[in-house]
């Protein structure tokens, strides 16, 4: 076990794992890492199980001391890391000596990066995730961001360091993507022909009030007439991870990890599973745009994407 | 089960309509569903979310497809008659309704041409059934409001909303668990912590479950202080 001292937190930084389901009756969302396959790759990297707690990292990353030194990876955006000054490299194990301090800087080309060390960050689970619901305050590392001051523990290893990379190769694919494949949302008849057209012929831009609970966006409006044969205020029902929901005012939200579990707005489309993990790198002022696919091809998407993460190949000394 | 209707929501989800409305039978099976799927979970499903009338199933897109998730079901479905559920908890909670703890009592008060008093006496008349939580831990959609008080949403929703506010929707109110984003009509403010976490991990309380009964007490600014204190 060893310690990690925060000595700047950056913008938004928060324990992570790949949440925790099963508590949708009590109205508890997953939470869980924005980009998951980001934390899933670092952790390969380092030996630990896929879903082991790491820092998230959010636009500005933040300084950490390891006074007994650690075995790390950054994974996802990269936020122009040094170790004791050294640049360092993302997709990489690296081996962090006692009282070695790593820092963070502003993001380079996404929304997050995952600080992800070996043996995971050892926070007590609240509902079996060491994830953070910030909303809620629950989770997590006190159920908050990480603050100056703060001293977090790593859980055990086996002490062993193998430097290990991302092979060069091939996992294009699993790069983030600013046109989101979407299937349609259960209220898509709900719009109007005009509505819908305009969803997926225009760009929208991610706004700055945009967190972990939802993707605020901005772009053309979608509040044209509800068709014949439809209420206009809907029943509240439960939501699903990515569901596109468009309140009165016309402008789409798109539910993010924090989600809430219920919901009374209309919804025209749901980013797909696959999509999900692109999310969590868009920024504010970030451009989008949907694409409509079949469940079929949905499904094809994700079983391609979770067949790659597993490759043997991926991970290369 | 004949007026049941199953609808894809996302690539790992779909949605068990028990009809289009808010009615006691819909309820009841979707309560009815619910504790089935508890008691007899389906390994490939990983979360469940109830609502007034519908049941959103989340499940591992990797074993299963909406197909085949439908057709389990429906063998569910066939065992819902008659199934018992529990009796429920009656709890009452304490409201100190208008000014700055319900900025919209006035605003309601006037879109349906009564007093702010009126408004009070009704959402505090009525009994209102626990019909499921959600939008966030502790979040209970309580129903139903009496017709004289049904209210359409805000159109913009708010960006935060102070824990413990006690608003209005349509047919349905409710009590903020924390400070959140939220659209609806808020009409006074509860001391009430409505969500406790158990760092221990294993059982939170919600001070609210599903199909229980609630009534809203109306207090004084000083009565709502003191409950806050203690």
């Amino acid at each position: 076990m060893t310690e990690i001292h925060v000595q700047l937190p950056g913008l938004l930084t928060t324990v992570q794992d790949l949440g925790r389901e099963g508590f949708g009756p009590m109205g508890v969302s997953p939470s869980g890492a924005a980009d998951p396959i980001s934390l899933r790759l670092g952790n390969r990297l380092l030996g630990n199980a896929d879903g082991s707690a790491a820092l998230e990292m959010t636009l500005l990353g933040g300084t950490f001391l390891f006074p007994q030194g650690a075995v790390v990876a950054l994974t996802g955006s990269d936020f122009a890391a040094t170790l004791d000054g050294v640049p360092l490299e993302l997709w990489t194990s690296v081996e962090v000596s006692p009282g070695q301090t790593l820092r963070l800087r502003h993001t380079r080309s996404g929304a997050r990066c995952y600080l992800c060390v070996q043996g995971g960050i050892a926070v007590e689970p609240f509902l079996g995730s060491a994830s953070t619901h910030i909303l809620s305050g629950l989770g997590g590392f006190e159920g908050r961001a990480l603050r100056k001051g703060d001293v977090l523990n790593t859980g055990p290893t086996a002490g062993s360091f193998r430097k290990l990379k991302l092979a060069q190769q091939g996992w294009g694919p699993l790069a983030p993507r600013q046109i989101l494949r979407v299937t349609p949302g259960p209220q898509a008849h709900w719009f109007p022909e005009s509505s819908q057209q305009m969803f997926y012929r225009s760009r929208y831009r991610v706004t700055e009030e945009s967190n972990r609970m939802g993707l605020r966006l901005v772009g053309p409006h979608l509040n044209g007439p509800i068709p014949t044969g439809f209420a206009a205020e809907m029943v509240t029902e439960g939501v699903s991870l990515g569901a596109i929901q468009v309140p009165h005012g016309g402008l789409p939200i798109i539910l993010f990890v924090e989600q809430q579990t219920t919901g009374g707005y209309r919804k025209i489309a749901n980013v797909i599973f696959a999509d999900l993990p692109s999310l969590g790198q868009l920024r504010p002022r970030d451009e989008i745009r949907f694409e409509l696919v079949g469940w079929e091809e949905a499904r094809r998407l994700l079983l391609e994407q979770e067949t790659l993460l597993a490759a043997k190949e991926l991970i290369v000394e | 089960m004949s007026d049941v209707r199953f609808q894809p929501a996302s690539d790992q989800s779909l949605l068990v309509y028990f009809g289009e409305h808010i009615t006691v039978e819909a309820h009841q099976h979707v309560l009815q569903l619910l504790r089935l799927l508890e008691s007899e979970p389906i390994g490939s499903i990983r979360n469940l979310h109830p609502a007034y009338c519908s049941l959103l199933i989340k499940f591992d897109a990797l074993k299963l497809g909406h197909d085949d998730l439908e057709a389990i079901l429906r063998l569910y479905l066939e065992r819902l008659e008659g199934l018992c559920l529990p009796e429920p908890q009656q709890i009452e909670i304490p409201v100190c309704y208008g000014g700055e703890h319900g900025p919209d009592l006035n605003e309601v008060a006037a879109m349906h041409g009564v007093t702010p008093a009126r408004v009070i006496e009704l959402h505090a008349s009525a009994t209102y059934e626990v019909y499921f939580l959600g939008f966030v831990p502790g979040f209970a959609y309580l129903g139903e409001l009496p017709a004289a008080l049904v209210t359409p949403r805000l159109t913009t929703p708010r960006r935060t909303v102070p824990p413990g506010s006690v608003g209005i929707a349509g047919s349905q109110t409710g009590v903020y668990p924390f400070a959140t984003p939220g659209g609806w009509r808020l009409l006074g403010r509860t001391p009430l912590q409505m969500f406790r976490p158990d760092r221990g991990g294993t059982s939170p309380k919600s001070l609210l479950s599903i199909g229980d009964r609630v009534r809203f007490q109306p207090v004084s600014g000083e009565r709502l202080a003191a409950l806050e204190k203690a």
